[in-house]
């Protein structure tokens, strides 16, 4: 590597905007800088952003394809509001991103694809190199195709397979600003295009062609580093939330002995935990992709009875077929754990973009009372306890689970803290004993008031379930009336009772001032960072996020006591608050409610927290 | 309910898979045989595969004919219409060790449920599927089903139905099912010779059973079933065995063309050397649809097994795959799999 000429500077944290149509490869230049900012010993989080259409037209700015990353020495909470650097490979990369860059943000753009056409597809009227709409930016126009023709001219390579690599020729200029090692990136190269030494070449000598090119350009008076961010000892990983939602399954399953039985069927954003599931037959996960959710879901149910630790993922209109079905699981007293990975509704609504509207669905969404254990990942490292916590509560206290986790959380990464599976709690699930003389199908353990799982093939324990209401302890069939009021009370005391097993609400913060802010799922860490933010500014504000809804922790109305104000902030039209009212009626709640695929800025949330301070 | 271990060379009985719940099916129904059969070839399918009785689970979706689960004495699951397909997949995958029973009818099947039959039928899971086929919905009290003769006057169809019906037969086959046979409810050494034999096959075993419904849709198999008419119109299938019926076995099917032909022995010049011998084994679907075809008046109802052919199953599939993977897969526990590609320390 060159010694650098550049002045460097120390800075506490960075985003980075990477732009492009959706061909351009932004999201594998994301991930390799998220790789290197890994090395570089700094927290981070990241965010992809594409469209729903695998290849929408060319350079229009529906085509657009984004990768964000936030990175910096301290903890980092969010993804990042606005970016201090964009990357645009093209016009229309620049139109759709530049309302998400600071005023003074580094503009870097792939100048050869400014053409009269290219200008018109992306809807501009003017050149915005040229009419001065970029002042204030610092503005670096590379010819990047170019540049990356020039650079591998030596090897022997077609026009259309030279281009391929100029979005490394993009990372290269990042990796000389952000004084990163671009040889790091080698070995990937290697083991991605292992049948092709070729393009191993080309990737090689466009991403080190970029780095000098950013280095000779004299452009840049400054490059940045940011110091190692001070994480607690240990391994790290970078994990999506699906991937950890995915490994929090199987180590379920490993701790608990119980194979796990999962039927799905594709659908964005939560096909990536079935993907990744399929992959781990070595550890007796039979994956079935289903013809459709209601088939996945109900083969769970019969894997559930014949002992398997059985779960299903999905999305809000998954989530909706399989309502009938987790009624059945309700009735029948059999674990399972029922993913949904939200997305924007309602009906096919926003796939690919991120909301929090399937809460009440995920609550009360099946016809007749019929209560299950509703959860929510907080982020996409925590998506990894909170699987683990949900096949745990699903099979200890024997009831269907919803785990709500969020496009956001699913698609977006962040710093992961290996554990050792050992580490974490154990699973217990009330598994009957064969030929068990006192064995009866809804017999409870008055702890839990979980029946037993007497899993079908145990000698001796022949039964039968249905969805036909049940008579308290027997199991037979039974429509008589105060049973029913019986049984249909136990449901709901069965599931209260998990509150005797869930931690209790910790408020972050002061536990009396005058705002109280409370979030749930995947929103933890924008709200976080907005209180902390107002926190500093010397505000009276405090937080609570939840991640137990149904049921709550015990201490909510002692928590939600110490404030003045309590403001409930959500991407939907306000499901948890409505259910707070309902839950805890004693409270007046603020709402703060957006809707619009996008995740909450730290920004928007401090102007309107300030407003009811100063109210 | 079991008190005690019992030893296992003792032989299962009849009695050891009878409920003690009230069985509430219309007296007459057809229901009532079938069960009959059921809970007679338990005993023989668990002598001969090696099922103790805890590895017999029972599943069904919703429908008169789907209350079976409740009135024998195995594991069991009464499930939600249209969907004892994926129960029972789901079941059988996790534990291949267990035999899994499915029931079903004609509009749980055929109707809400098409979807999966035609799924289960492809995926081959070792299963035994038995639908009842009233040609009517029964717990709903008479309303048309996708099997329901086209024209005819039920509850929802007062001017009688304007749609085509499935045949199961067709659509099992059509479906590449491996495994498809037809039964009646007043013919119950068939059904428990057919049963045994759905026991015995290695995948999805699809058995129709011609069930009435006294109630909703009486004699609606009558041409079939009924004691002048049943020897001209049903042929009971044998593998290895001449396509022969009627009285004194002197009619026969021949191959005319690329058509079945109902013909009488002896007459035209026909031996009984013309008539087809049954193979319900070869892979090519061609003369199974059309025995799933034949209807009367024009020709008789093929009964038994239609079709057997030897595939891979679901669960065997999977399972090799799972020790497959075991053997090659670089990750022997989870803790492997949370420590593998990208990683870093922090000290
Ligand atoms: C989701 C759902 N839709 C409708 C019903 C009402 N339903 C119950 S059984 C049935 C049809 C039963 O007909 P079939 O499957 O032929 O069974 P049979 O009663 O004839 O044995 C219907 C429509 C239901 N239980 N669930
Ligand atoms: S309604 Fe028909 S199918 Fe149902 S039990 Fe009565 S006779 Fe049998
Ligand atoms: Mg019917």
């Amino acid at each position: 590597m060159t010694t650098k000429k550049d002045k460097i500077v120390e800075i506490e944290e960075a985003v980075i905007r990477f732009a492009g149509d959706s061909g351009d490869g932004m999201q594998l230049t994301g991930n390799l800088f998220s790789d290197s900012t890994a090395f570089a010993g700094n927290d981070f989080a990241t965010f992809p952003d594409y469209p729903s259409e695998i290849r929408a037209p060319q350079g229009t700015v529906s085509g657009v394809s984004g990768f964000q990353i936030h990175f910096g020495h301290k903890n980092i909470h969010t993804t990042g509001d606005l970016a201090d650097v964009l990357v645009a490979m093209n016009p229309a990369s620049l139109k759709a991103n530049l309302k998400w860059v600071k005023k003074d943000a580094i503009i870097i753009v792939n100048s050869d694809e400014f053409t009269e056409k290219n200008l018109v597809k992306a809807g501009f009227e003017n050149n915005p190199l040229e009419d001065n709409s970029l002042t204030g930016h610092l503005l670096i126009r590379g010819p990047l195709s170019t540049l990356t023709k020039e650079a591998v001219k030596e090897l022997d390579l077609d026009n259309k397979s030279a281009l391929k690599s100029k979005n490394m020729f993009a990372l290269g200029i990042i990796y000389y600003l952000f004084n990163r090692d671009y040889t790091k990136t080698f070995p990937f190269f290697e083991t991605k295009f292992k049948k092709n030494p070729l393009v191993v070449e080309a990737n090689k000598k466009v991403l080190e062609a970029g780095y000098n090119y950013a280095e000779t350009l004299e452009a840049f008076t400054n490059t940045y580093r940011i110091e190692k961010a001070s994480l607690n000892k240990g391994r790290y990983r970078n994990v999506t939330g699906n991937l950890a939602t995915a490994w929090g399954l199987l180590a379920a399953s490993e701790r608990s002995g119980r194979k796990i039985y999962l039927g799905s069927y594709p659908i964005t954003p939560a096909t990536d935990i079935l993907q990744e599931l399929s992959k781990h037959k070595q550890f007796a996960c039979v994956t079935q992709q289903a013809e459709d959710e209601i088939a996945g879901v109900v083969s769970t149910i019969g894997g559930s009875f014949a002992g398997a630790m059985a779960v299903t993922t999905t999305s809000g209109p998954g989530l909706s077929l399989k309502s009938e079905a987790i009624g059945l699981a309700v009735m029948t007293e059999l674990p399972m754990v029922i993913v949904d990975v939200q997305r924007g509704g309602p009906s096919t609504g926003l796939p690919t973009k991120s909301e929090q509207s399937d809460l009440m669905q995920a609550l009360y969404g099946r016809n007749g009372e019929a209560p299950c254990i509703v959860m929510a990942a907080t982020s996409a490292a925590d998506a990894f306890y909170s699987a683990y916590e949900a096949a745990k509560l699903a099979m200890e206290h024997m009831t269907p689970v919803i785990l709500l986790t969020d496009g956001s959380i699913g698609n977006g990464s962040e710093v992961f803290k290996i554990p050792k599976v050992a580490d974490l709690p154990e699973i217990n699930p009330p598994i009957a004993k064969a030929n068990d003389p006192e064995y009866q199908a809804y017999k409870r353990d008055p702890k839990t008031l979980a029946r037993q799982w007497a899993v079908a093939g145990t000698p001796g324990l022949r039964h039968r379930l249905g969805g036909l209401e049940k008579e308290d302890i027997t199991g037979n069939v039974s429509q008589e009336p105060l049973n029913h009021q019986k049984m249909t009370d136990l449901r709901q005391a069965k599931v209260d009772k998990v509150a005797d097993f869930i931690p209790p609400l910790e408020v972050e913060g002061d536990s009396k001032s005058d705002l109280l802010v409370v979030g749930w799922g995947g929103t933890h860490g924008v709200l976080l960072t907005a209180v902390e933010e107002m926190r500093a500014e010397g505000k009276s504000v405090s937080m609570v996020h939840f991640k137990h809804i149904m049921p709550l922790p015990k201490n909510v109305h002692e928590v939600f006591s110490g404030f003045k104000k309590i403001i409930v902030c959500e991407n939907n039209m306000g499901q948890f608050a409505n259910y707070l009212r309902m839950t805890h009626p004693e409270f007046k709640y603020e709402q703060y409610n957006k809707v619009q695929g996008l995740p909450f800025m730290v920004s928007e949330l401090k102007t309107k927290f300030d407003t009811l301070l100063n109210e | 309910m079991e008190q005690k271990i019992e030893p296992q060379e003792l032989q299962l009985t009849k009695q050891d898979f009878e409920s003690d719940q009230m069985v509430k099916w219309c007296p007459g129904c057809g229901d009532h045989a079938i069960l009959k059969s059921v809970e007679n070839v338990f005993p023989v399918v668990g002598q001969k595969m090696g099922y103790k009785k805890e590895d017999f689970v029972v599943v069904s979706g919703i429908g008169c004919s789907s209350r079976f689960p409740y009135y024998m004495n195995t594991y069991g699951i009464h499930g939600i219409h249209g969907r004892a397909a994926a129960l029972a997949m789901g079941i059988k995958l996790t534990n291949p060790k267990l035999s899994v029973w499915m029931i079903s009818g004609d509009g749980d099947s055929m109707a809400i449920g098409g979807n999966h039959f035609i799924h289960i039928a492809r995926r081959n899971p070792d299963i035994n599927y038995l639908m009842f086929n009233n040609k009517i919905y029964g717990l709903t009290k008479g309303q048309y089903s996708p099997t329901t003769p086209k024209g005819q006057k039920t509850k929802t169809s007062p001017q009688g139905t304007f749609e085509t019906p499935f045949n199961p037969g067709e659509l099992a086959i059509g479906a590449r099912g491996k495994f498809f046979a037809r039964v009646i409810d007043t013919n119950p050494k068939l059904m428990q010779k057919v049963f045994l034999e759905a026991a015995l096959h290695h995948g999805a075993s699809i058995v129709e059973i011609l069930q009435n419904c006294v109630i909703y849709n009486n004699k609606i198999h009558a041409l079939i079933t009924g004691r002048d008419t049943k020897d001209d119109n049903q042929l009971i299938l044998e593998a290895g065995e001449p396509m022969l019926f009627g009285k004194d076995k002197s009619k026969g099917i021949i191959l005319e063309g690329t058509h079945l032909k109902a013909v009488t022995i002896g007459e035209n010049g026909i031996t009984k050397e013309d008539i087809l011998v049954h193979d319900p084994t070869t892979e090519d679907t061609g003369i199974h649809m059309m025995l799933a075809s034949m209807a009367p008046p024009e020709l008789p109802a093929a009964l038994g097994v239609i079709r057997s052919v030897k595939a891979e199953t679901l669960e065997d599939a999977i399972w090799n795959s799972v020790e497959h993977e075991k053997e090659v897969s670089p990750y022997k526990n989870v803790d492997d799999l949370l420590n593998s590609g990208n990683t870093w320390e922090i000290d």
